[in-house]
């Protein structure tokens, strides 16, 4: 039996409210002790200096296989989402074909095997091929894998159909993901509504565009006792609205990306595609309210919102760009950034929404240092600076408003089921310390 | 007689310092003014029967026309040729781009052509920005999806001074679809900067978010403000960028916001009358107006030439100084 010790570290391990220096001590991939006087053990990593925590997990990444594996593998995003310290990650099943049926779900199984990289969690379609008609056999797609069911970037319009969507998940106590978005409003648009849109001629996506849908579908929650989540809530009155849901016993969750907690509307102006995202960046005082929502807990989870595309598809009219950055490998130093850095979140909180809270929202046994856990954890050092270099990313595509950004806090080792799946590369390694 | 080649006087292009015209947001007064007096400058050289300058001999002038346009383009050809430059002419119908190419490698085809300055329309905000971080070219831009069409502001802005006299104090409102309207945006930016009041004005459902930031006064009710305007500039309403129904009917249009001979005897006695076109008769503006005394429309497309002529000349020698 090998014997692994992370030792030196700040453990910190939001699911036991646990905060302070330790060893962990993990034997067949599962988590045996932890505590000051462990060890030796007969490999031993030196976590001096880091923050040792439970893996991160995305409860929605897009990975383009099958289909377009140009911008992105099952291979090619597990191994960015390993560099970013996510040990598990859920897969929108936006892929063509969708996957809205079981082999569908197993095929992307297979794929995750073959690649060994980190955990994958297939999201079933809601509906068949995404188009908001018929339900997706979401039975048989539980039997195949999936955790969660979702139409993607495509909201399901026909409120009949939601209803029933959730009346049927409930069946099975899974959630629905839902883009809140009315599809009418939000057509053929580049970006959010407002001043800089009207300065800059682009079409606008209204905020309302957004929290009517989030009022509609909090409706159907209420009235069926389905499970709603809400990906990548952007607006103000959208996070007011899931907290008064919340107070009056919803089963509602929420996540927020950390692109629109780092950039506004205002990015635009370049005409850069590269912020042109789904939902739009909002302006500033959208940002605040969803700080606020993270702080009190409106906001369950942070995502990366994963949308890889190569570079050709990027470059050119920004009207005709598709929507999306690439965002497993820079979610940590981005909300490094906006939330630890001006103390909006405490680190316990932050690792929270990457680790217990989106664990629970997709109802997987990951997310903890409990003894007894397989040991899937992310060894970060949180002051080392560096500079992000998009031609260094593991992802098949660049597409990144955060290129040349600098930065703290970098991803060290990455063990998935007591195996080290990742550690950065010593050249890469600077020691510039904040 | 005055010989039909002639220099112009590089007063004005040496104080010019960009290399790019992307629209009138970047602009100072200083440099409006400039393009203006440049203007002027060629138009009084025709009045003595000069019509063509050897300025510009030797470089070549790209016109790419990623849509389809009439006038600008004709314009700014024509505006190449009063300045001997060579021209290449692109449309995007027929081109390329029906391959797969994308727009910034076939501007950059063009390029390699040995251009030094390329006149781009797209129909995509952005557009000219874009190919002026690809190109080493000079870019003009000849009007950007729903975003800026600076010579056409500036076109507007000349009439107006020459009409007027000046900008300053005076009440200009852009009526029609000011929500898809490149004109309205150069325009507002423009004639704020020389210090006119500006009204916009037309359906509410036409009218963009927070437009009132950028200086304007907004409203709806077109008969409350005719009286206050010194110059009424009718835009035309952008059926092909619109989707969906912003108002009832065309018809309806017309009675609420289509200028006529009863809203013009309402009007200050000297009010001028301005539309970039192409007009829609009988919808902005009725034929009275139109071909009437206040009418400016066929002196906008004289000035048109001139304001393209002054922008090529000043923007080629951006960095000779």
């Amino acid at each position: 039996m090998t014997r692994l010790l992370i030792h030196s570290g700040r453990v910190i391990d939001p699911a036991r409210g646990f905060d302070q220096p330790a060893n962990v001590l993990i034997e067949n991939g599962v988590i045996t002790e932890i505590g000051d006087n462990i060890g030796p053990g007969d490999r031993e990593i030196d976590a001096s200096g880091c923050i040792v925590c439970p893996g991160f997990i995305d409860t929605h990444v897009a990975f383009r296989e099958p289909g377009t594996e140009d911008d992105e593998s099952v291979a090619s995003g597990t191994a960015a989402a390993l560099a970013g310290g996510f040990t598990s990650v859920a897969c929108l099943p936006d892929t063509s074909p969708v996957v809205d049926n079981r082999a569908s779900a197993e095929f992307l199984l297979l794929q995750a095997g073959r690649a060994n990289n980190c955990r994958v969690f297939p999201l079933g379609a809601v509906t068949k091929n995404h188009e908001g008609q018929e339900l997706a056999e979401i039975g048989q797609l539980l039997e195949g894998g999936a955790v969660a069911f979702t139409d993607a970037k495509r909201p399901i319009a026909n409120a009949e159909i939601m209803r029933r969507a959730l009346e049927y998940t409930a069946m099975f106590d899974r959630s629905i993901f839902e883009h809140p978005q009315v599809p009418e409003m939000a057509a053929d648009g580049v970006m959010h509504e407002g001043y800089v849109s009207t300065l800059l001629g682009l079409r606008g996506i209204p905020a309302a565009a957004e929290h009517i849908m989030v009022s509609r579908d909090l409706s159907l929650a209420a009235l069926t006792r389905g499970r709603l989540h809400l990906m990548s809530v952007s607006v103000r009155r959208s996070i007011q609205q899931i907290r008064d849901a919340k107070e009056n016993q919803i089963q509602v969750t929420c996540d927020v990306t950390p692109h629109h907690l780092a950039l506004t509307d205002v990015s635009l102006t370049e005409f850069d595609a590269n912020y042109k995202v789904d939902p739009p960046l909002r302006s500033r005082e959208h940002i605040a309210e969803l700080i606020v929502g993270l702080k009190d807990g409106t906001v369950d989870a942070i995502s990366s919102d994963h949308q890889p595309y190569t570079e050709e598809s990027k470059t050119g009219e920004v009207d005709l760009a598709p929507a999306g950055i690439v965002g497993l490998e820079t979610v940590l130093p981005i909300c490094i950034r906006t939330l630890i850095e001006p103390n909006h979140l405490t680190w316990m909180e932050l690792i929270a929404k990457l680790t217990v809270g989106p664990a629970k929202i997709l109802q997987i046994d990951h997310g903890t240092l409990a003894v007894g856990a397989a040991a899937d954890v992310t060894v970060f050092d949180p002051n080392e600076q560096w500079t992000i270099d998009p031609q260094a990313f593991h992802s098949h595509s660049r597409n990144t408003p955060f290129g040349g950004w600098e930065v703290r806090g970098r991803v060290k080792h990455v063990l998935v089921g007591g195996e080290v799946r990742f550690q950065l590369d010593p050249t890469q390694q600077e020691t510039t310390h904040v | 007689m005055t010989a039909p080649y002639s220099e112009p006087d590089p007063h004005f292009r040496r104080q010019w310092h960009r290399k790019h015209l992307l629209g009138l947001q970047d602009l100072t007064a200083e440099e409006i003014n400039l393009i203006l007096d440049q203007a002027a400058a060629f138009k009084a050289m025709a009045a003595e029967g000069v019509t063509k300058t050897k300025w510009l001999m030797g470089t070549v002038v790209a016109n790419l026309f990623f849509e389809p346009s009439t006038r600008t383009r004709t314009s700014f050809s024509l505006a190449a040729k009063r300045l001997s430059a060579d021209t290449v002419d692109f449309s995007a119908a027929g081109s390329s781009l029906s391959k797969g190419e994308t727009f910034i490698d076939t501007a950059r085809t063009i390029e390699a052509m040995g251009v030094s300055q390329v006149v781009v329309r797209h129909q995509t905000p952005g557009a000219p920005h874009i190919l002026a971080k690809e190109l080493d070219a000079g870019v003009l831009n000849a009007g950007d999806g729903t975003h800026e069409h600076p010579t056409q502001g500036l076109l507007d802005i000349f009439t107006i001074r020459e009409k007027l006299g000046s900008l300053e104090g005076k009440t200009v409102t852009l009526v029609g679809d000011i929500r898809h309207s490149r004109v309205a945006r150069s325009n507002i930016w423009g004639l704020k900067k020389l210090g006119a009041r500006v009204i916009v004005c037309g359906p509410a459902t036409l009218i963009p978010s927070q437009i009132e930031e950028l200086g304007v006064e907004v409203a709806t009710d077109f008969d409350s403000i005719v009286p206050e305007c010194d110059c009424i500039n009718l835009l035309r309403v952008q059926f092909e960028r619109q989707r969906g129904a912003f108002f009832p009917s065309i018809r309806e249009y017309a009675h609420l916001f289509g200028m006529n001979g009863d809203r013009l005897r309402r009007a200050k006695q000297d009010v001028l009358i301005l539309a970039p076109g192409p007009i829609n008769r009988g919808v902005e503006i009725t034929p009275e107006v139109a071909d009437g005394p206040h009418s400016a429309i066929l002196d906008q497309v004289t000035n048109g030439l001139l304001i393209r002529m002054a922008c090529l000349y000043l923007l080629s020698g951006w960095n000779s100084n």
